[in-house]
């Protein structure tokens, strides 16, 4: 258990900066003129119909695509720099405490469970890895399986080690996109526990997600995007909950 | 970590997914099996043919199983996207694409050691005398065709006619390297065995620059 604690501590809380970001997909605009700041340990909901640009913006922030226009940068991070993805090539130290749960699982389905969380654990180069890989498969619930090949993991499994693999290493800035598609009853009380624990933490959580999930009691602020655009922001320091209950009843 | 490591981290998840699946270099060692056989069904090559003509035949071999073999490397990241998950990793670009090429060149070396003594029965070619100098101009061959072809899967992982694009874009850009490495395998099955000096320099040139363009570029070739 106490590598379970020490994986729930983040080295450092990392807060995203956005300035008038626009990504553009040929003539189709997915995001359009978005600034924002996240200030480190808040926990966001980023809420919204499809098509918002919810993944886009969860891309952005991942660095895993360069906004067409404006900037992307870290607080409170080892140091502030650009966000764009050519930089972080050379400045990659942030991307140690980065965590992306995306809408693919992120998985090799012909490795095993255990063979997927060491391989990307060698790759964060993280100490003690097969103790933190054991401690990881069973705070999922996959301990039992894993020497099972992912691609026999039904879909709810399968989300399961991908939140333990965003988990691994980790992260004070997580990314949620849509992270509880295909979790069960018990899958989803797993989840909000886990996501209870980095809050208390202090990790910096930003979560796209439909406005009845669960998990969102735990949100310190709402943020709506429509058309790419954000449409209403409960504010950092504001309460996220007239806001949630608004969407939910539009929803 | 350093890429070098991470490098080594990358090849050994390649070779185990690739011993695990067996996908690609069962498909590489047959189809260029059956190239190799099939011109010597349909030319029946003398000894002096087979010198002439066998070491373009065999690199036409390697090139076309190369081509089939390269085009998974970066599009079977995809249907997870675990490109993604490689490129969050707080590892340097080039040590993804390098993981690649070296697993890349071992597959590929491993499809040679198996098609090299069935060429050289079926076409009559004595590799007695030359088998060090032979592995020598193989290698570098591999190596350039690797370099080269790795880094173009990456370029047309992300296109939707990938399978096509890779060839056209790669086998003309080999060009050179299969002259080269034609005329340097052909000076080792002539009659007299010489290693040629220029064309195995110009293969080692083509390896380094092409090796050099990919460890500058990487950065732009990871992006998405």
């Amino acid at each position: 258990m106490a590598a379970t604690t020490a994986a729930a501590q983040p080295a450092l809380t990392l807060g995203i900066s956005l300035r008038g970001v626009e990504k553009r997909f040929g003539a189709f605009a997915a995001l359009r003129d978005v600034s924002l700041e996240i200030l480190p340990g808040e926990f966001v909901a980023l809420l919204g119909p499809n098509g918002a640009g919810k993944t886009t913006l969860l891309r952005i922030a991942a660095l895993l695509s360069n906004p067409t226009r404006g900037g992307v940068s870290f607080t409170n991070g080892p140091a502030t720099i650009s966000g764009r993805v050519r930089a972080q090539a050379i400045f990659h130290r942030p991307k140690h405490v980065i965590g992306l749960v995306a809408h693919n699982t992120l998985l090799y389905d012909d490795l095993t469970a255990a063979e997927n969380l060491t391989f990307f654990a060698k790759l964060y180069a993280l100490e003690n890895f097969p103790t933190r890989v054991g401690v990881a498969l069973e705070d999922c619930g996959l301990a039992t399986r894993a020497g099972s090949l992912v691609r026999t993991f039904s879909r709810g499994m399968r989300q399961r080690l991908a939140i333990a693999r965003a988990l691994l290493h980790a992260p004070s800035l997580l990314l949620l996109d849509e992270p509880a598609a295909g979790l069960d009853r018990q899958g989803l009380l797993w989840f909000g526990d886990r996501l209870a624990r980095l809050k208390q933490a202090g990790c910096t959580v930003l979560m796209s997600t439909h406005a009845r999930n669960e998990s969102l009691d735990l949100a310190t602020r709402a943020i709506a995007l429509a058309g790419g655009r954000v449409e209403r922001d409960s504010g950092s320091g504001g309460d996220p909950a007239p806001l949630l209950a608004a969407l939910r009843s539009e929803a | 970590m350093t890429t070098v490591r991470a490098a080594g981290t990358i090849l050994a998840k390649e070779l185990r997914l690739e011993f695990r699946t067996r996908e690609l270099l069962t498909a590489t060692v047959i189809f260029a099996l059956v190239v190799v056989v099939l011109f010597s069904f349909a030319f029946d090559p003398t000894p002096a043919e087979s010198r002439r003509y066998g070491p373009g035949l065999l690199w036409i071999a390697f090139l076309f199983a190369g081509s089939l073999m390269l085009n998974p490397s970066f599009s079977r990241e995809q249907s997870n996207e675990t490109l993604d998950a490689l490129r969050m990793a707080p590892v340097a670009s080039f040590a993804i694409l390098l993981g690649k090429i070296l697993a890349n060149f071992i597959f590929m070396s491993l499809a040679e050691i198996l098609l090299v003594p069935i060429f050289a029965v079926l076409y009559n070619v004595s590799l007695a005398g030359i088998v060090g100098r032979l592995i020598f101009v193989l290698v570098l061959g591999t190596l350039g065709l690797t370099v080269t072809g790795t880094v173009f899967s990456a370029i047309s992982a992300h296109a939707r006619m990938r399978e096509l694009l890779l060839p056209l874009l790669l086998l003309p850009i080999l060009t050179p390297l299969l002259i080269a490495a034609v005329e340097s395998t052909a000076a080792l099955f002539a009659e007299q065995p010489t290693l040629d000096r220029t064309w195995v320099a110009f293969l080692a040139g083509f390896d380094i620059v092409f090796l050099t363009a990919s460890w500058l570029l990487c950065d732009y070739l990871m992006e998405d």
